[in-house]
């Protein structure tokens, strides 16, 4: 079967030369789990920004779900590309004039021009599955943070994607609501859903992730296994950033 | 400040207030003998025995003041209304394109409202009529079968007859209102945050769905007093359609005078005329407003 993400030598510069992105290489297969790592500014957010077309880069080439978007930037492509691939993002960004329900029946409806009794009725299954369906008639704003985020995943399973992008999805949360969204990302994961997870949550990564990515300046620093990673990384760049972790 | 700073501050504020109002009282009261017409209204209910040249409502030159003055309100009405539509469709169209993805149509809006917003209203107004309508010629050109009809009387429609004088004041206002619309369209699309853009295109949202039913509903608080105030603006700026001769309430009021005299109790109509009207706009913002805030659940 074929790849679901191929990366080949992704760039991205910004202007005063400094490099967002440095040849960046990788591959996820299908069902597999792939974590992010790297201290801020390393371009791991980027990074997964250009697979759904969010961010552009310079040079390189990506295929994602067989579509392939080069530097151009091909909008019809792109639009294809995010039909098929779900996106949480750090801040929720839930819409807030529209209710719980509506949040998540919006693109079904609008994007895959779905009945809006079908959309409901799918959304209200993914909110039940997200353990959250009693808020399905409340606003975004009378949520906690976990349940926002929660609601967020919820919105981005709606068009049923063949794979899902998560940013930093527990950096914004109070330290007791992290596991409830850890929790529901564990349970995609064991469904079989293909992610592709940036975030500092080691025990998550430990225990769910097929693949550690570790990025430093843009650059790949190294891609291994969790068990090698977390015990035995390979590179010093990457045991320096796990002791800072550590007492962190 | 000390309380009897604060007494004394006020006391002297109060006395050069009502000082001033006390001199114009006593000039006012001065030239009302003067000219011996005392203060009255009476002479409303005259015959204007002046003619007017557009009124949606019958009207002969042997009707009252009064009657004249109320068509010149409705004919005021009618522009305003009509400039306030067009303004704001105008106005909300290059306001999306100052802030779309098109770099050509940045541009070009850009360029419209900078010209637009620098150059005076009276010297638009002056080249929509003058070289806008009355430099066509009598049946400048496309006649289809008396459908539609364009030519310097204006603009004949299916048996509707708009008359440059209008046409021209319509334009003026509305291309004029639209470009600091644009400007406040602007400012609220700015004020949604950036992760609303992320959130709708990471779903597959088209940019114009995405604009329209996730950016402009939470934009709208922040584009709704904006806005009352350019509507404002606009019917305030009607009266300049003296200047092109449509016979709005300030250009008839203006006759009146001339005709009567009765500078002051013209004034004070006109005054109360503006108010309502304004007072009409501003509510029904107010209304538009609430019904907004209403229609959402979170803060």
């Amino acid at each position: 079967m074929d790849p679901i993400v191929v990366a080949k030598n992704l760039t991205k510069s910004y202007t005063k030369g400094l490099r967002a992105l440095d040849n960046v290489s990788l591959t996820v297969d299908q069902g597999k789990v792939l974590v992010v790592m790297g201290p801020s500014g390393s371009g791991k957010s980027t990074l997964i920004r250009t697979f759904n077309g969010l961010e552009t880069f310079d040079k390189g080439e990506l295929n994602i779900l067989g579509i392939k978007v080069d530097s151009t930037h091909d909008e019809r492509k792109i639009q294809k590309i995010r039909r098929r691939v779900g996106m949480v993002f750090q801040q929720f960004n839930l819409f807030p004039h529209l209710s719980i329900l509506e949040n998540i029946t919006l693109a079904p409806v609008h994007v895959q021009k779905r009945r809006q009794i079908e959309a409901e009725k799918y959304g209200m299954y993914l909110l039940n599955q997200m353990g959250i369906d009693s808020h399905a008639k409340k606003y975004p704003s009378q949520l906690s943070g976990g349940e926002q985020q929660r609601v967020a995943i919820a919105r981005a399973l709606a068009l049923k994607p063949e794979l899902l992008l998560f940013d930093e999805p527990t950096s914004a949360l109070d330290p007791e609501r992290i596991n409830e969204v850890l929790d529901a990302m564990r349970n995609l994961a064991e469904q079989g859903m293909t992610m592709v997870v940036v975030t500092h949550e080691i025990g998550f990564a430990k225990d769910v992730s097929d693949q550690v990515l570790f990025m430093d300046s843009g650059k790949v620093i190294e891609t291994s296994p969790p068990n090698i990673f977390f015990s035995n990384a390979r590179h010093e760049r990457s045991r320096k950033f796990l002791n800072q972790l550590d007492t962190y | 400040m000390k309380i009897n700073q604060k007494i004394f501050l006020q006391l002297g504020i109060s006395f050069i207030f009502f000082g001033l109002i006390g001199i114009l009282i006593n000039n006012l009261t001065i030239n009302l003998i003067r000219t011996g017409l005392g203060f009255n209204f009476s002479w409303l209910f005259k015959p204007a025995s002046f003619a007017l040249a557009e009124y949606p409502l019958p009207y002969t030159s042997s009707d009252s003041y009064a009657w004249a003055l109320f068509i010149g309100w409705l004919n005021s009405l009618k522009v305003v209304i009509s400039s306030l539509i067009l303004a704001t469709l105008l106005g909300t169209l290059i306001g999306f394109a100052r802030t779309g993805k098109n770099s050509l149509l940045r541009l070009i809006s850009a360029g419209y409202i900078t010209i637009i917003r620098q150059t005076p209203l009276l010297l638009q107004l002056m080249f929509w009529y003058f070289v806008g309508f009355l430099g066509l010629k009598d049946n400048m050109f496309i006649q289809i079968k008396n459908i539609f009809n364009i030519s310097n009387q204006g603009i004949e429609f299916s048996g509707l007859t708009f008359s440059s004088e209008f046409l021209a004041l319509l334009l003026g206002l509305s291309i004029f209102t639209s470009a600091y619309i644009a400007e406040v369209i602007r400012g609220g699309i700015l004020s949604v945050s950036q992760g609303q853009w992320e959130a709708f295109r990471s779903l597959g949202l088209a940019e114009r769905k995405g604009l329209i039913r996730i950016i402009l509903p939470q934009a709208l608080p922040a584009i709704i007093p904006g806005l009352t105030s350019q509507y404002l603006n606009l019917a305030k700026n009607s009266t300049l359609a003296i200047a092109v001769g449509y016979s709005d309430i300030y250009a008839i009021n203006d006759t009146i005078i001339n005709q009567t005299g009765r500078a002051i109790e013209c004034f004070i109509i006109l005054l109360v005329s503006f108010l309502l009207l304004n007072l009409l706009i501003t509510n029904t913002m107010e209304i538009i407003n609430k019904l907004i805030l209403k229609s959402r659940k979170y803060s």
